[in-house]
């Protein structure tokens, strides 16, 4: 029981990192991307293929994975720059599925549909972190959560942060006001994707394997809920909506109830927090960010 | 051939997309998976009606009534998630109406998966489906029924919106929204309309379409995700549009597998590519025009 | 001496010349305004000068440089600013981060090189920076007597005060020459007083002005020059008195007397 706790928690870790990466491009920069588990399977496929193919430590594959999801989403953020906010969820959509059709397709590189078997544990300073321990593991995720959390606050508190709500609020104006806004975008897009492939590499020294059917348009759209359920434009409310989404996904399991409830339920309860969310509470659990700025506290500064 | 009748259907289904974001500038997500009800509506009323009765006159009359029975359902479901799902976000954030949409489109999806199965079923064509040689030209029955469903019902559809004072009503609708509520029509009455005849005409094309390629629960997406790509590169927003891009993308993905040698496997990729091909050219689609944000 | 002009600007739209060969001139420390009917041409001439559109034909000078058809945000960093016909606010955002994103470009140790470096930075060297940006961000608010909304959303703002946020807000970014686009609109007698007042001390602290407007007692009161527009072309260029007193500008206004 304890030991599925854990496992919750890893993926908890694991999404986590994802929904930072959605929340920067669309909680804080108003893009609508549907294509995360794209950027995940790419960081996850990355590692994978460089640990068994070419030998790779999990620590070296790790820049790769974060350079060639950040790659993609620059790939995918450049030409959807004019699209509006539903053409652009298509297009992303459309990304996510063809990465994922590739990857069924590429036999040669990614053997197929069976996918890569027997990736090697991730070792830290000679001892290797076994994902059958999740202890160990889970540190390792939690330490991941930490690093990116403190630093994507950082950013979002920085001209950086106000500049992409700016974009996200009124595009016309932020223009005029001297953000570049296509270079904002698409760095956005990088932000978001390079995350989701730290997320990806840490998959695949978790399960050991990787196959294409692990990324599908459904993990894209868990990680859209983890930031509506928690608030989108608040980090520590991706983690906690993270952590809620993972719950409700195990929860037949954690229950016992598995014979019982269907795998379907908890893809309609996520449909249904979406609809609801959305008519109900918008903002999320936790709601936006705080708004620092204005609220004094010494002398006119934060 | 193939590719006419592949695009006729997208562009019965891409009719639907395109309705609705003429009126609402709103791309219904949920908009494949109503076609995928559908599809079960018809199946279902089908094997109902027409029990073990062989080949012949009452399953063909009994087909038609099953499609007239999802192309109601399925108007009414339009209706009621409009109302639900829809309605209260109409002036909320640009994102909040496209997130519902995503919401419904996987409350419809998997509740098909819990009701009916993952399996995919077998829809019996009412009629022996055997190629008939017309002038050189191979075809099937069934794809002489599809031509002859989706001109019919495209053809009605022109004539609706043209001529009759509802359909006025709509093309006022979708060109300025608070003018037309001056002028005295229903607005809301009109979306709903749009909704549903939208969803009518997707039904159609669902069963249509599973009679070739079976019916599951995911197929909404797929398939409704190609009439999207069909819409766009007509022209969202334009009915014209929506037919013209239906059958281009049906023809192209048809000639894709058979002349261009893609993989099956792939040929999904081909409508994304596509999509993302006329986007990055001509992003308001080819009988469309470039809407101008006003500063 | 000139600050910004244009040179045979024209922007024609799928056979429609909304401007048409117009040579707009802006003299530097005046206030500059541009009438005419409505449909006239003049937000698509300010468009055409702040980068959100591009001319058909015809150039654009400021400041000894040519800025024709540069995006917006490198001619608002060459020192161009400007407000809305429709208001344009972040409306999410408070008071104090409109116009701390009015200042985006102004700071940074070295303003070459990529923001993104400059937060990923040492944390005090940020925080220092957020600092600066917030000091700023008060002394516009305190110009625009904005002070008391400071953690207000946008959003939630009076009209009037929505509209002087806008202008700091454009303030904010230090430009040279500032686009006011109808800034009187909606407004009360009361409050185009006190925007009359608000646009002469942005011209006391040395900032050209260019504004756009139909309330004709501001404009004829605080304006130096007036040009006039009428369907896209200019018409009629001179101080308030004599645009007053021009024939063809009350024609293009009233319409032509009937003998």
């Amino acid at each position: 029981m304890l030991n599925f706790f854990l496992l919750i928690l890893i993926y908890t870790c694991i999404y986590s990192l994802m929904a930072i990466g959605q929340n920067v491009i669309s909680g804080y920069t108003g893009m609508l991307s549907m294509c995360q588990a794209g950027f995940f399977a790419i960081g996850s496929y990355a590692t994978a293929i460089l640990a068994t193919k070419c030998g790779w430590s999990f620590w070296a594959t790790l820049p790769v994975s974060i350079a060639l999801s950040a790659l993609f989403g620059f790939l995918i953020g450049l030409p959807t720059l004019r699209l509006k906010g539903d053409y652009l969820a298509i297009a992303t959509l459309g990304f996510g599925e063809i990465v994922r059709n590739v990857l069924n397709n590429w036999d040669s590189l990614t053997n197929g549909p069976m996918g890569i078997q027997d990736v090697p544990m991730a070792t830290i300073f000679g001892k290797k972190i076994n994902p059958y321990s999740k202890v160990g593991f889970l540190f390792l995720c939690i330490v991941f959560v930490v690093i990116a959390y403190f630093l994507f606050q950082r950013l979002a508190r920085s001209r950086m942060g106000r500049a992409l709500e700016a974009i996200r609020e009124d595009e016309i104006a932020a223009a005029s006001t001297g953000i570049n806004v296509t270079k904002y975008k698409v760095v956005s897009f990088m932000l978001g994707a390079g995350v989701a492939g730290v997320a990806g590499s840490l998959q695949a020294v978790f399960n050991l394997s990787v196959t294409p059917g692990t990324y599908t348009f459904m993990v894209s759209v868990m990680v859209l809920c983890m930031i509506v359920l928690g608030g989108m434009g608040n980090f520590l409310a991706a983690i906690l909506g993270s952590f809620i989404i993972q719950l409700i996904s195990y929860f037949p399991q954690l229950t016992g109830l598995s014979s019982v409830i269907p795998p379907q339920f908890k893809q309609i309860l996520f449909g249904l927090i979406l609809v609801v969310m959305m008519i109900w509470r918008p903002q999320g659990i936790m709601g936006r960010r705080e708004h620092l700025y204005g609220a004094d506290k010494q002398g006119g500064k934060k | 051939m193939n590719g006419l009748t592949l695009g006729g259907i997208y562009a019965l289904i891409a009719l639907g997309y395109t309705m609705v974001y003429g009126i609402l500038k709103f791309i219904n997500f949920a908009h494949g998976d109503i076609l995928m009800v559908g599809a079960y509506i018809g199946l279902f009323t089908y094997n109902g009606l027409r029990g073990n009765a062989p080949l012949g006159v009452w399953t063909v009359t009994s087909f038609f009534i099953a499609m007239l029975v999802a192309m109601f359902s399925c108007g009414v479901l339009g209706m009621v998630i409009e109302r639900v799902a829809y309605k209260p976000l109409r002036h909320a954030a640009r994102l909040a109406p496209l997130l519902s949409a995503i919401g419904v489109s996987f409350i419809l999806s998997n509740s098909a998966a819990w009701a009916f199965g993952t399996q995919s079923r077998k829809f019996d064509y009412p009629f022996d489906n055997t190629p008939i040689n017309m002038h050189g030209v191979i075809i099937t029955p069934h794809q002489i029924m599809i031509l002859a469903v989706a001109a019919i019902m495209m053809i009605g559809l022109a004539i609706f919106v043209d001529k009759t004072r509802m359909g006025k009503a709509m093309r006022a609708t979708s060109l300025d929204q608070s003018t037309a509520m001056l002028m005295g029509i229903n607005v809301d009455r009109v979306i709903s309309l749009t909704f549903a005849v939208g969803s009518a005409l997707a039904a159609t094309g669902g069963i249509l379409i599973s009679l070739d390629f079976k019916a599951y629960p995911s197929m909404g997406m797929m398939t409704g995700l190609k009439a999207f790509v069909a819409a766009v590169v007509g022209g969202i927003g334009n009915i014209e549009g929506a037919m013209l891009g239906g059958i281009i993308l049906g023809l192209l993905e048809t000639f894709g597998v058979a002349v261009l040698g893609i993989p099956t496997g792939m040929k999904d990729t081909i409508a994304f590519g596509v999509l993302i091909l006329i986007l990055l050219i001509k992003p308001e689609g080819i009988l469309g025009h470039a809407e101008k944000e006003k500063v | 001496m000139i600050l910004l002009n244009t040179e045979g600007l024209t922007r024609e739209f799928g056979g429609i010349l909304a401007v048409n060969d117009v040579d707009f001139v802006v003299e530097q420390g005046l206030i500059t305004g541009l009438i005419g009917p409505n449909g006239a041409g003049k937000t698509t001439l300010f468009n055409n000068m702040t980068g959100l559109d591009v001319p058909t034909k015809g150039k654009v000078h400021f400041d000894g440089k040519d800025i024709t058809g540069m995006p917006a945000y490198t001619i608002c960093r060459l020192g161009i600013a400007r407000t809305f016909q429709n208001i344009r606010l972040f409306k999410e955002l408070t008071v104090a981060e409109n116009i701390m994103v009015g200042c985006h470009f102004k700071t940074g140790k070295n303003p070459l090189k990529g923001r993104l470096l400059n937060s990923f930075h040492s944390y005090f060297h940020l925080q220092n920076e957020e600092d600066d940006l917030y000091a700023r961000a008060m002394h516009w608010m305190e110009f625009f007597k904005l002070t008391d909304f400071r953690k207000e959303l946008a959003k939630n703002l009076p009209y009037g005060h929505q509209r002087e946020l806008e202008i700091a807000r454009a303030m904010a970014s230090g430009p040279k020459l500032l686009f006011l686009d109808e800034p009187a609109a909606g407004m009360n007698p009361q409050e185009t007083e006190q925007l009359m007042e608000t646009i002469c001390r942005i011209r006391d602290a040395g900032v050209t002005v260019v504004l756009i407007e139909h309330d004709m007692k501001l404009v004829m009161n605080i304006c130096d020059s007036i040009t006039v527009l009428n369907y896209g072309e200019k018409i009629a260029v001179g101080t308030p008195k004599e645009i007053k007193a021009n024939p063809q500008v009350i024609e293009a206004y009233l319409g032509k007397e009937e003998d």
